[in-house]
């Protein structure tokens, strides 16, 4: 067996109805693994940008790439090599916690907090998906009620 | 100009040149049903049923290279079609679907005769679409058309609500296709082309490895031409049969799971495999990491993604097989010494006469392998011969000789059942001057039976020959082999009267017991020119010789099998 590598590609694609389905559809019918995947339009034209994290062998990786391609609203694929690679989370924590170990924390991650209410307050991070990680990890022990983490965004440095 | 979206669909296909459509009407595509009713440009076949119109369509695009054009109404209409349309995308033909769908008004609501087509059909089309504006339609029906027969060829599926038929607006045709994102590459790389004619001309064992590609994309001559000028033997695939010719002697019949053994043992010995247009198939590698162990790999394919999906290709090359192979007969003139291989060729005869395809007669019994080779004596180059999927295709495969591309229809990558006659009809209004033969089992036969009354009423007369042997055959065999003679639910023993089946809808019927009877209904069949069904009652236990058991090595052929 080779070995499995996880890798970031970003899909620039038309902006049409059922484009993302399409791709999707690929990923779940071709048995390909997605570990994250965002997408949101580029400002100001008709495409669309899509990063998707995901992982196996490298004749797999191979495939991938070249069944996106194939797809006939896909104008480009970028199997990125060196790059720069962010993801945000926002997490739910009770108002009893202590929000200054909370603040500092958040901001160890390039975060803060975002929102204070009555009985809960929200802190936000974006920092690589790594480092994300490490960070929900470390918020445990102020017992967060909600996490949501928004799935990998990456440029070409 | 002005008009509605129904009237568009009918100008489009004028457009294209479409002489037919074969289909079936329902609510949800009225509209355009109606349009047809008043137009001459072109003839609607009333299929009578979906599946069948899209196997019509695919054998009529098969046998004429054109694109095949199927209309469907919505939901139950579009899913009859579905395994059509998903035989046409695993064999690359080009096809171009319209299905009606419910008003817009009622998308998403759960309404009569609504299912999310577009949804059904993206993993089994090239492309697809759902026209929401009627001033969507003249692009999008050209862009349909476009995306069917250029690159790796297959069915787009165009799915239109009924309002958006009814809906007036602007046609205009002339606009050129413009698709930012859709740029298949055509001329090979080429350097790539370079560095491959190298290698042919350092290898001592080159094999040309031919696929359906090469059909698809009109190369048999070209690679006709370049097995002649180097004398490089070749093997063909299933999808490929009839590229080289039969009488051609550089020809090593059909490789795979019931390939030849000189032509598996030649893919198994050869050094340098040029791939034209295949795509290493697992019907054709059989285990793959045994597969052509020694060879190096040249791989042409107008498809990227089939290059080194498989098997890894050391000179890829992405490209219209007939463009690319007229480039390496350009380098190869005086540079490729044909003598270099005559060692090989008769590596190869060796194979050839150590264990040739064949079969063992029976006193008194018609062995189907008998029945392919005496359509092929009787009608040779006269007919296309279609078939329906199991062992009888095999046999048809192995033994018809088959002359020129375009000559052998078959279902290969999904393997439908019922696909033959429907096919078989369409085959035979692309080409009204040949016979057009189906070559059918009992099983397969009654999966689209409906069609004798399509065939009769629009005189597009298919002889039927079933190879009966109260099976379903390929099961039964593999049952035989591998399952300790389980017949699960394969046994066929109760049978129409055929003959009477056939006569009630109006063609002529036929039981053969003996070979003379064979000779005199085929005879008459093509004489009277009329829709016939010829039942030929063969030996009940034949297995279809040799095999390659399915995960086994190319090389460990079972050549024959003796009953205990």
């Amino acid at each position: 067996m080779m070995e499995n590598e996880r890798r970031v590609v970003s899909v620039i694609l038309q902006n049409e109805a059922s484009a993302l389905s399409r791709i999707t559809d690929l990923f779940s019918a071709r048995g390909y693994n997605i570990e994250s995947l965002t997408v949101a339009p580029i400002p100001e034209s008709k495409y669309s940008r899509l990063t998707i994290a995901t992982s196996g062998s490298v004749r797999v990786i191979e495939q991938i790439i070249k069944q996106l391609h194939k797809l006939i609203p896909v104008l480009r694929v970028y199997e990125h090599a060196d790059l720069v690679e962010k993801e945000m989370a926002m997490v739910k924590f009770p108002i009893t916690e202590n929000l200054s170990d909370i603040e500092t924390l958040s901001k160890a991650y390039n975060g803060k907090i975002v929102n204070v209410g009555n009985d809960m307050l929200i802190a936000m991070v974006a920092d690589e998906p790594k480092r994300v990680s490490h960070y929900l990890e470390a918020v445990k022990r102020f017992n967060p009620k909600e996490i949501v983490r928004s799935g990998t965004v990456a440029l070409e440095r | 100009m002005q008009m509605s979206g129904a009237q568009m669909v009918i100008e489009a296909l004028k457009h294209e040149g479409v002489d037919t459509v074969f289909g079936y009407p329902g609510g949800a595509i009225m509209n355009v049903y109606d349009e047809i009713y008043k137009q001459n440009d072109f003839q609607h076949i009333l299929t009578r049923h979906e599946q069948a119109a899209v196997h019509a369509a695919e054998g009529y695009a098969k046998v004429t290279g054109k694109v095949g054009v199927a209309m469907v109404t919505s939901g139950p209409g579009f899913t009859n079609a579905v395994t059509g349309i998903a035989d046409a995308y695993m064999d690359s033909i080009p096809l171009v679907v319209i299905s009606g769908q419910v008003p817009m008004s009622l998308i998403g609501t759960d309404a009569f005769q609504e299912i999310d087509s577009v949804g059904i059909s993206r993993s089994c089309t090239k492309h697809n679409y759902l026209v929401t504006d009627a001033a969507d339609l003249p692009r999008v029906l050209k862009e349909a058309f476009y995306l069917a027969a250029t690159g790796r060829p297959g069915p787009v599926h165009v799915d239109i609500p009924k309002d958006v038929t009814a809906q007036i607006a602007e046609f205009d045709y002339s606009r050129p296709v413009e698709m930012e994102t859709y740029k298949p590459t055509t001329k090979g790389n080429a350097r790539q082309i370079k560095k491959a004619i190298d290698a042919i001309a350092a290898a001592k064992r080159p094999l040309l490895y031919l696929g359906g590609g090469v059909i698809n994309a009109n190369a048999a001559d070209e690679v006709r031409a370049f097995a002649k000028l180097t004398g490089i033997p070749a093997v063909e695939t299933f999808m490929a049969r009839g590229t080289m010719g039969a009488d051609n002697p550089l020809v090593i019949s059909m490789l795979g799971m019931h390939g030849s053994y000189a032509a598996n043992m030649a893919m198994s010995e050869t050094d340098l495999i040029i791939g034209l247009g295949a795509r290493f198939d697992d019907r054709v590698t059989g285990k793959l990491s045994e597969f052509a162990k020694n060879a190096d790999v040249i791989h042409v394919d107008i498809d990227p993604a089939s290059i080194s999906k498989l098997v890894n290709a050391e000179y890829p090359i992405v490209g219209d097989v007939k463009y690319v192979v007229e480039e390496m007969s350009a380098l190869a003139k005086g540079k490729i010494d044909a003598e270099r291989y005559a060692p090989w060729l008769e590596t190869i005869e060796h194979f050839n006469k150590l264990h040739p395809l064949g079969y063992e007669e029976e006193p008194g019994v018609i062995k189907p392998q008998w029945v392919i080779e005496r359509i092929g004596q009787l009608l040779g180059e006269k007919a296309n011969i279609s078939t329906d999927v199991g062992q009888h295709q095999m046999w048809t495969a192995q033994f018809y000789p088959f002359s020129r591309p375009r000559q052998f229809i078959s279902s290969g990558g999904l393997g439908t059942m019922g696909f033959g006659f429907p096919a078989a009809m369409g085959v035979k209004r692309g080409d009204m001057e040949r016979v057009s033969i189906n070559v059918t089992g009992d099983g397969s036969i009654l999966m689209n039976i409906q069609e004798l009354m399509t065939s009769v009423e629009y005189k597009l007369p298919v002889i039927n020959v079933i190879l009966n042997n109260h099976f379903l055959g390929m099961v039964r065999q593999w049952q035989t082999l591998f399952y300790d003679k389980r017949y699960s639910e394969t046994d066929l023993s109760m049978q129409p009267n055929w003959v009477g089946l056939v006569e009630s809808f109006g063609g002529v019927g036929y039981n053969v017991e003996t070979k003379e009877e064979f000779d005199a209904a085929l005879k008459d069949a093509v004489e009277k020119n009329v829709v016939a069904m010829i039942n030929v009652n063969v030996s009940r236990f034949e297995n279809v010789l040799p095999m390659v058991p399915a995960g086994g090595s190319l090389f460990n052929m079972m050549l024959e099998y003796k009953d205990k």
